[in-house]
């Protein structure tokens, strides 16, 4: 079993179970949404249906309805499209990177940033897809033999290799989320009462059974992926920021763009998975699971890829100035100090400043503060794409061309309306999909969940599988096995005659009172019992938590006795604190 | 002959390792185990062998790797010679820098996707299929091993049920099928 530093602060917080952390990610799928949930929806989906006319509009009337003339001819659209993209880096980033380097914490958000991810490069693959005006012909990028004899797409150009580079992280991404949602959708498909709703996660979960040989081969194949992602997520804002360096416009042909881009990619990224999992977390009480030191861990991540663009920022303005080309010199110049100063002057603050911020500890674990500068940090990546495309266009060698860019209501209106549509895709996610990789997460609740690392509740400290125990909880584990053992061996079952299994009967519903058929609780939540058992408890009349929360060792003795099954088990998987918590919900 | 299949549901990974270890030591063949995530360590106690799907995906990014030179230099080099400012395309090593970035998605796309296939092949998980798994509560929070008299000749099936019976199990269940 992995061990993890008593030092490190727990990634589980609470006395959490196996059980308790399906019941935890499951709650929300099960129960009704919130009324939240509607209006939200409802207002996203607006917002989409707008966006959605726009782009009819937009495909109908041509690309003639957007703000670009002759001198930026490109502009909101390539902008929006290396703004999403970027954002789309961020879950496959955590997912395969983090994974390589065995960093625990990516479970409590992989899944959700996979989504993200999944979403984001949807939207991104809007824009060039609208922007070929005539969609229904977009497979044209593809090298197909045609009816116009020799006739291939370009393998020189970087605008195939964006064709090649996104699609292949699209699904490739697509794929890896979804064989780490197959054993999840599984554990909702067994826990489904409703027929279609059981039906649909059936066949959601591909018939996953949990085997040992699957299991094995789940490890491994999410291995190779993540091998095999982490640099296919590089490649892909290469390749993007090469649709810019591989021209010939002063302020877009430099060799620092890759890494600028990708740092820049991650960086807005991961501001998009704060500002989403901040929300996640509250909504739907995940607090446990993704609390104060993922927040941090995420926004240290966040300083440094900041921290990476400013520099960045700044090497562009050296070497503008230092190569004496004045071209170049111009264009940044330009930039700074021309008609779209605003838009620099926004984009040096909320990219360069505002993540420096995280140094301070107090700062970076503050909640509030990090959703605002995860905002302030999306606003300002969209800023530098506009900066980076517009300024460079806008004013080239001919003064006589020299231009503005204004956005037209379709321009505005495409762009808001893939915010839209994200967000109603998002917001069904978060419905219907397990947010937290619930078979993950289980795999390190013994090494670094609260319970475990402290020996209290039912961790019962390092308990190895060898039989060893870890270190610092020797005593206090092997003391509590043994009398574990101990209370097998007592309470065999003893043959009873029926007078006195009648007064044991009417003794215990003295102690923990009666209750009837018409007021009982699904005992099955319970962890340890099942339908059977339910029966058995029923038969003897006890049907609510209220009654089970009140057991201690002399009513669970007298149960035992009764149930003559598992002696022992009521005590042991403490069923009192648990219908306890059962009952507070 | 007729099969007995012993389930013995644990819930705890640790103690089906330990379960497992000890049943093995008495020579009995442990066929499967259901648990909600991966455990491990059981592979070697069980003799599960390890997965070549490792190779499988190294063998697809190959292919991958080799069909994309083969269509790069086909359609830019061969089929047609595209003449780009003068410079015509004269030989596949000479324009080979253009050619990386796609040769290098194809192949990432050939490997993950021929080993995602091959995978839910291999494991029988497609959509639609039916759920094995003897216990709805074994993708939760319950471990459960199984055992096939029909593998475990040498042991009937009280025996391997005393055996189950002396490890730290909750539920002992039996199917004859």
């Amino acid at each position: 079993m992995h061990r993890e530093s008593d030092i490190r602060l727990p990634l589980i917080l609470g006395d959490k179970t196996y059980h308790q952390i399906t019941e935890d990610v499951c709650r929300p799928i099960e129960n009704q949404a919130p009324r939240g949930w509607y209006i939200l929806i409802s207002i996203a989906a607006v917002i989409a249906l707008y966006g959605v006319g726009c782009i009819l509009y937009l495909i109908g009337e041509g690309i003639g309805t957007w703000g670009l003339n002759n001198t930026v001819d490109w502009a909101w659209d390539i902008t929006n499209f290396v703004w999403w993209v970027g954002i789309g880096h961020a879950g496959t980033l955590i997912s395969a990177v983090l994974l390589l380097f065995r960093q625990k914490w990516r479970m409590a958000v992989n899944r959700s940033a996979e989504a993200m991810t999944i979403f984001a490069v949807i939207m991104a693959a809007t824009f060039p897809g609208i922007h070929m005006g005539r969609l229904w012909v977009s497979y044209w990028v593809l090298p197909l033999p045609n009816q116009f004899g020799s006739l291939w797409v370009n393998f020189n150009s970087p605008l195939l290799w964006d064709v090649f580079a996104i699609s292949t992280y699209f699904s490739v991404s697509l794929v890896f989320w979804y064989i780490g949602l197959i054993p999840d959708f599984a554990t909702i498909r067994d826990r489904m009462t409703k027929p279609l709703t059981k039906k649909i996660y059936g066949i959601l979960s591909f018939g996953w059974s949990g085997r040992a040989k699957h299991w094995n081969r789940f490890e491994i194949v999410s291995l190779v992926l993540a091998g095999i992602a982490t640099p296919l997520v590089f490649s892909v804002h290469s390749i993007v920021s090469f649709d810019f360096a591989t021209s010939v416009i002063p302020g877009w042909h430099t060799t620092i763009f890759p890494p600028y881009f990708v740092a820049g990619a991650v960086f807005s990224g991961f501001a998009m998975v704060q500002t989403l999992m901040l929300i996640v977390r509250k909504v739907m009480k995940l607090e446990a699971y993704i609390h104060t030191k993922h927040i941090e861990y995420m926004n240290i991540v966040i300083m440094v890829t900041g921290s990476i663009v400013g520099v960045a920022y700044l090497t562009e303005l050296f070497m503008a100035w230092y190569s004496g080309v004045e071209y170049e010199s111009y264009a940044f110049l330009n930039r700074a100090t021309g008609p779209y100063w605003w838009a620099y002057a926004s984009m040096m603050t909320c990219n360069v400043i505002s993540p420096q911020l995280m140094w301070f500890k107090k700062l970076r674990t503050s909640l509030l503060f990090t959703f605002i500068i995860s905002i302030v940090v999306n606003i300002g990546m969209w800023f530098e794409r506009f900066v980076i495309i517009v300024t460079s266009l806008h004013r080239g060698h001919l003064p006589s061309t020299w231009s503005m860019f204004y956005p037209t209501w379709v321009d505005i209106g495409v762009f808001i309306g893939t915010l839209g549509i994200f967000t109603v895709l998002y917001l069904l996610y978060a419905r219907y999909f397990p947010v937290l990789a619930i078979s993950e997460v289980k795999t390190i609740l013994k090494s670094s969940g609260e319970n475990y690392k402290e020996g209290f509740g039912a961790g019962e400290g390092y308990y190895g599988a060898d039989g060893s125990h870890g270190h610092g909880h020797d005593d206090h584990a092997h003391e509590e096995e043994e009398v574990v053992s101990n209370k097998i061996i007592e309470k065999k079952p003893v043959e009873l005659s029926d007078d006195e299994l009648k007064l044991n009967q009417s003794t215990l519903l003295e102690r923990v009172g009666s209750a009837d058929a018409s007021q009982a609780d699904d005992l099955k939540l319970i962890s340890g019992v099942g339908p059977v058992l339910e029966k058995t408890l029923n038969s003897i009349g006890i049907f609510t938590f209220e009654q089970v929360s009140k057991m201690k060792s002399e009513e669970y003795n007298l149960l035992d006795s009764l149930t003559k099954s598992f002696p022992g088990r009521a005590e042991r998987d403490n069923w009192a604190s648990q219908a306890n918590d059962l009952m507070n919900k | 002959m007729a099969d007995t299949i012993i389930y013995a549901m644990y819930d705890d990974d640790d103690k089906l390792v330990d379960g497992a270890k000890k049943l093995v030591s008495n020579g009995i063949h442990v066929n499967e185990v259901f648990s909600p995530m991966p455990i491990h360590g059981i592979d070697d106690v069980i003799g599960v062998r390890h997965t070549r799907l490792g190779i499988a995906a190294f063998l697809y990014g190959l292919t991958g790797l080799m069909l994309a030179t083969l269509g790069m230099k086909y359609f830019m080099i061969d089929d047609w010679m595209m003449n780009i400012g003068g410079k015509p395309s004269f030989s596949y090593l000479e324009n080979l820098p253009a050619f990386i970035p796609i040769t290098f998605e194809f192949t990432v796309l050939c490997a993950a996707h021929g080993m995602a296939i091959t995978y839910f092949l291999r494991n029988g998980t497609l959509p639609g299929m039916p759920a094995t798994n003897p216990d709805p509560r074994t993708t939760d929070d319950r471990f459960v091993m199984e055992i096939r008299t029909s593998e475990n000749s040498s042991h009937s099936a009280s025996d391997i049920q005393a055996l189950v019976r002396s490890t730290d199990f909750v539920e002992l269940d039996e199917k004859t099928v």
